[in-house]
């Protein structure tokens, strides 16, 4: 970037924010004189510690199921490393779950990242877009033989994240400060994560959902979701399922494919 | 700035000029006090947000915006734009700046004068800026453009800053009289960031306070600060709005309150939150200086000058 002169005190200034071991740029002062050291500290704490707390507010079952000296730990590294790009800090921390994922200290808890996810895809949900969502009788109304071409709208606050871990049971027994039991945390379980009002509401899917919602979240018919969904589960069971996501409000609408 | 509208089919939006508040105080809102708020009802005095956090698409956020607006005026406040910092502001976020001011109608807007994003990292700090020929272009070229997009004058507060820039050439008050004159915006005044700045640099707020384009002040902040020291050992101040005003910082209120006459105050508190009670009492400490010095201001009357 080309820049009128006088103007190159920003880039100065940034060099050492996210930087303990360099020194305060010599473009600062204290008053009468002095070095800037610790004034300078002020900034740089302020930038770290804030961003770090952005991460503990999305990330809330994660840092209790670390502890925050760990949670704190790990943040300080992401926040060094990858700094908000935008100035809207509900979207910030969306590289953590990956970050956590391959974090050399959180791998005796390979299901942390799951966690993460879910937090994020809740907070998506939470600021998403407002939308009526699909209502039951809708479904009804469209006849049998048209049933299987139907292509549904996702609703904007609408997610899914799959886990090979217990990542929803862990998530919901983390959220609040209640006492948590023994949990297995083997068992796979996936979360459809929906906001029709107020509430987000994080539901466990059965066996082939998580299949079955996300493609009928990225436009797949519903009759060639179904088999999909089938070749995932041989249990999985359409009606409940269907009658699950409209419930949930996972949908806005429905049209007949061919539209 | 010029004329307040185009002709009559010209496609630039007119500008907004809301009617004043007056001599009231007013709190920041959170979220944890919106029940509190809903429960005792409509009343005087007004509500401040940061501009950025409603900003997402929907949810709660705006619903809970949206109760609180029904009843009251809004300060909308903005912490993001980075005025200060040398690159063009961010296009996108001034849309939705934008959006913002056309949907919630504020009778307040204000920005920093302090930068947070450089390249494309955003420090989620108010960050200083020295005082220069170059740095009065900028910042009023970047006032210039977000009052264009947002059609309404922005109110430009003073930073608090632990430290100075060793090419800075000309005074922070008037280095913001000159940004005023200049632009046609109005000045938010917060007088703990006046006696943070003061302690830290070694300067008297009331000197300062005697150098402040008072006039253009259209808005005050009080908030509370913490008290650290330096690798020297001298005090140095940080300000937190995690606490109440200080007596110091009420005095100098007073004596502003006195020479300005009354303005819209807003009781600045954004972390270690009190319930709303604690809030409410700091806002009615500063409503009772306002009405000390504009006692007409008590029934709420409006008089045309």
């Amino acid at each position: 970037m080309s820049l009128e002169r006088g103007l190159s005190y920003a880039a100065a200034f940034a060099s050492a924010l996210l930087d303990p071991a360099r020194l305060a740029p010599q473009i600062v002062t204290g008053p009468n004189g002095k070095a800037a050291g610790k004034r300078y500290d002020v900034y740089r704490n302020n930038v770290t510690v804030s961003l770090i707390e952005a991460l503990a507010a999305i990330y809330p079952a994660v840092q209790r199921l670390t502890g925050p000296d760990f949670f704190r730990a790990m943040a300080r590294f992401h926040v060094r490393s990858t700094p908000p790009t935008t100035p809207l800090l509900f979207d910030y921390g969306h590289d953590f779950p990956a970050f956590i994922a391959q974090y050399e200290h959180a791998r005796s808890m390979p299901w942390l990242a799951d966690v993460a996810r879910i937090e994020r895809a809740w907070l998506d949900a939470y600021h998403a877009a407002d939308a009526a969502p699909l209502r039951p009788e809708q479904l009804a109304a469209v006849a049998p033989e048209r049933l299987g071409d139907l292509v549904f709208t996702p609703h904007p606050a609408a997610r899914v994240v799959r886990s090979p871990f217990s990542a929803v049971t862990i998530f919901a027994a983390n959220r609040d400060t209640s006492p948590v039991g023994r949990i297995d945390a083997g068992r796979p379980e996936d979360a459809l994560v929906t906001r029709m009002e107020f509430d987000v509401v994080v539901r466990h899917l059965p066996p082939g959902g998580a299949v079955f919602a996300t493609s009928l979240m990225s436009g797949v018919p519903l009759g060639e979701a179904a088999a999909l969904a089938l070749a995932a589960a041989a249990d999985f069971d359409i009606a409940s399922n269907i009658a699950g996501l409209i419930e949930a409000g996972a949908f806005t609408s429905i049209s007949s494919g061919d539209a | 700035m010029t004329a307040a509208t185009g002709p009559f089919g010209s496609t630039t939006a007119p500008l907004r000029f809301p009617p004043s508040l007056g001599g009231v105080a007013g709190t920041s809102f959170k979220h944890e006090h919106l029940a509190a708020i809903l429960a005792s009802g409509p009343r005087r005095g007004f509500f401040e947000v940061h501009a950025e956090n409603y900003m997402g698409a929907g949810g709660p956020p705006h619903r809970a915006l949206e109760a609180i607006r029904r009843d009251h005026p809004l300060s909308l406040h903005g912490v993001c734009m980075s005025i200060g910092g040398p690159q063009p502001l961010d296009k996108t976020h001034l849309s939705r700046f934008r959006d913002l001011v056309a949907r919630y109608q504020p009778a307040l807007v204000s920005e920093h004068l302090a930068w947070s994003t450089h390249d494309n990292g955003f420090f989620n700090d108010l960050l200083p800026l020295p005082y220069t020929e170059a740095t009065l272009r900028l910042v009023c070229d970047h006032i210039d453009q977000m009052q264009e997009a947002i059609r309404q004058p922005i109110l430009l507060e003073n930073p608090s800053t632990y430290l100075a820039f060793v090419e800075s050439t000309i005074g922070e008050s008037d280095f913001i009289r000159s940004v005023a004159e200049r632009t046609g915006c109005g000045l938010l005044l917060d007088i703990n960031n006046v006696f943070v700045s003061a302690t830290n640099h070694g300067f008297s707020a009331l000197d300062y306070l005697n150098d402040f384009p008072l006039s253009r002040v259209g808005e005050i902040h009080l908030a509370g600060h913490a008290e650290q020291t330096d690798y020297e050992g001298d005090l140095l101040l940080i300000d937190s709005h995690d606490g109440p005003v200080a007596d110091a910082v009420w005095k100098l209120y007073d004596i502003v309150v006195q020479r300005r006459g009354a303005v819209p105050t807003l009781i600045e508190w954004d972390s270690k939150i009190p319930d709303w009670p604690v809030l409410q009492a700091e806002a009615a400490a500063a409503q009772t200086i306002l009405d000390r010095y504009h006692p007409s201001a008590r029934t709420g009357d409006r008089h045309v000058a």
